[in-house]
């Protein structure tokens, strides 16, 4: 790893500053991406800004709307949220299938958006919930969130300072995971919501993404049948040594009627 | 850039200067001499380098030892009593053969008590053996490692630790 100054600030209005004044800063939320990238000498940052010091980037508010989860809130926390749990369960089960253990002591949510690995858990249940995120300068709808591969839409120094979901009437996340990494080779987050049901897919291609024709199919009958014949075509799709892009087109109609029958 | 850094560790102040990049497993390691957490991966995989940070369990070779400053850290060398009398998980480890090479035995002794404590004593085969996704031993083939976790937490209930 090659040496940076460490800033840790108290507010997000110092962090930003932080960012923006050094030549090449990096924000570290949980840092369960950034340290191994670091590691590796995959990035050179001049600065790195840990958000850790902003204690009110943390906690979980729930109403009869929905749930808001502040972006350095950990993993561990949102799946033993008792009120997420109750609002969500599909999403406190996601966050408890994140990684390991210890990952998911350490990492958040702020974190895993605003880093969008292709296989990150997170970005499936904001797309498919309608999800909202909002930073130190706006709101931003996750559709228009998640850009690529790595890429979003926030601005150099912008920061995720919480994301907000709305309940839906019936939801589920199904991944097949890689069994070393535990990231997702395929997950599928299916949800009935107020706008008809949504299908978004992460782990398959590049960044998350929807399958609008299942979402279709599932608006004429909710049913893990609706989906079985419905294929995502393999090309644009990941192929690494994990898998190649046609097993993971199968793999999503798989992941989809599992999480469908799962929903209920 | 050189960072004064300060945080309990098994229950005594420590301190040192660190460069930022330090890891906090070299900080236990090198600037400690605590050579009982083990670096196996070194990609957040194994879990041989597991230690407890403010009473969550967290894998060391992916946290600055910057990111610890004013945390209360127990490593392997911190469970037992004495050096005559083990920590009851220890004492499982050991009863029931739960190790090979031993390697990667600190990472799952502090993983299992973080396991053990967050299930209210109660654990099963089942939880067990999900709840060491994180933590890899390449030569017992995880079985005695289960069955000394699943007597460890009764232990440890008995002992009340």
């Amino acid at each position: 790893m090659y040496d940076f100054a460490y800033h840790k600030p108290k507010s997000v209005a110092d962090a930003a500053a932080a960012v923006k004044k050094a030549s090449d800063g990096k924000l570290m939320s949980g840092g369960m991406t950034l340290i191994p990238t670091l590691k590796q000498r995959l990035a050179h940052p001049s600065d790195v800004v840990d958000l850790a010091g902003v204690s009110d980037l943390v906690g979980i508010k729930v109403d009869a709307t929905g749930v808001t989860i502040g972006a350095m809130t950990k993993h561990a926390d949102v799946a033993s949220s008792a009120d997420v749990a109750r609002a969500i369960p599909a999403l406190a089960a996601l966050a408890g299938g994140i990684g390991d253990r210890q990952v998911r002591n350490r990492g958040t949510i702020g974190g895993s958006v605003a880093n969008n690995d292709p296989a990150a858990d997170y970005p499936a249940a904001l797309v498919a919930l309608g999800a909202t995120v909002t930073t130190n300068e706006r709101k931003i709808a996750a559709e228009d969130f998640f850009k690529g591969m790595f890429e979003t839409a926030l601005k150099d120094g912008e920061i995720v300072t919480s994301v907000s979901f709305p309940t839906a009437t019936k939801a589920a996340y199904m991944k097949f995971p890689n069994p070393a990494s535990r990231y997702a080779m395929v997950g599928v987050f299916v949800a009935q919501t107020a706008s008809g049901p949504r299908v978004a897919v992460t782990g398959a291609g590049p960044a998350v993404f929807r399958v609008k024709a299942m979402e279709e199919a599932l608006a004429k009958s909710w049913s893990a049948d609706a989906v079985a014949n419905v294929k995502v075509p393999a090309e644009g799709l990941n192929s690494d040594i994990h898998a190649s892009a046609e097993y993971r087109a199968h793999l999503v109609t798989v992941m989809a009627k599992r999480a469908v029958a799962a929903a209920g | 850039m050189t960072i004064s850094v300060s945080m309990t560790v098994n229950g005594k102040a420590a301190s040192g200067n660190v460069e930022a990049r330090t890891l906090l497993v070299q900080f236990l390691r090198e600037h400690m001499g605590l050579t009982g957490t083990h670096v196996g991966c070194d990609t957040s995989q194994c879990g041989a380098c597991v230690v407890d940070v403010d009473g969550a369990s967290a894998k060391s070779c992916t946290i600055l030892a910057v990111q610890a400053e004013g945390a209360k850290v127990t490593t392997i060398e911190g469970l037992a009593e004495s050096a005559e009398k083990l920590h009851p998980m220890q004492e499982a480890f050991r009863e029931h053969h739960g190790l090979q090479c031993g390697f990667c035995t600190p990472g799952m002794v502090m993983s299992a008590i973080d396991l053990v404590k967050r299930n209210n004593y109660q654990v099963t085969e089942d939880i067990v053996r999900h709840g060491l996704e994180g933590n890899i031993c390449r030569c017992t083939g995880y079985h005695n490692i289960v069955k000394a976790i699943v007597a460890g937490a009764a232990s440890m209930k008995a002992a009340g630790v």
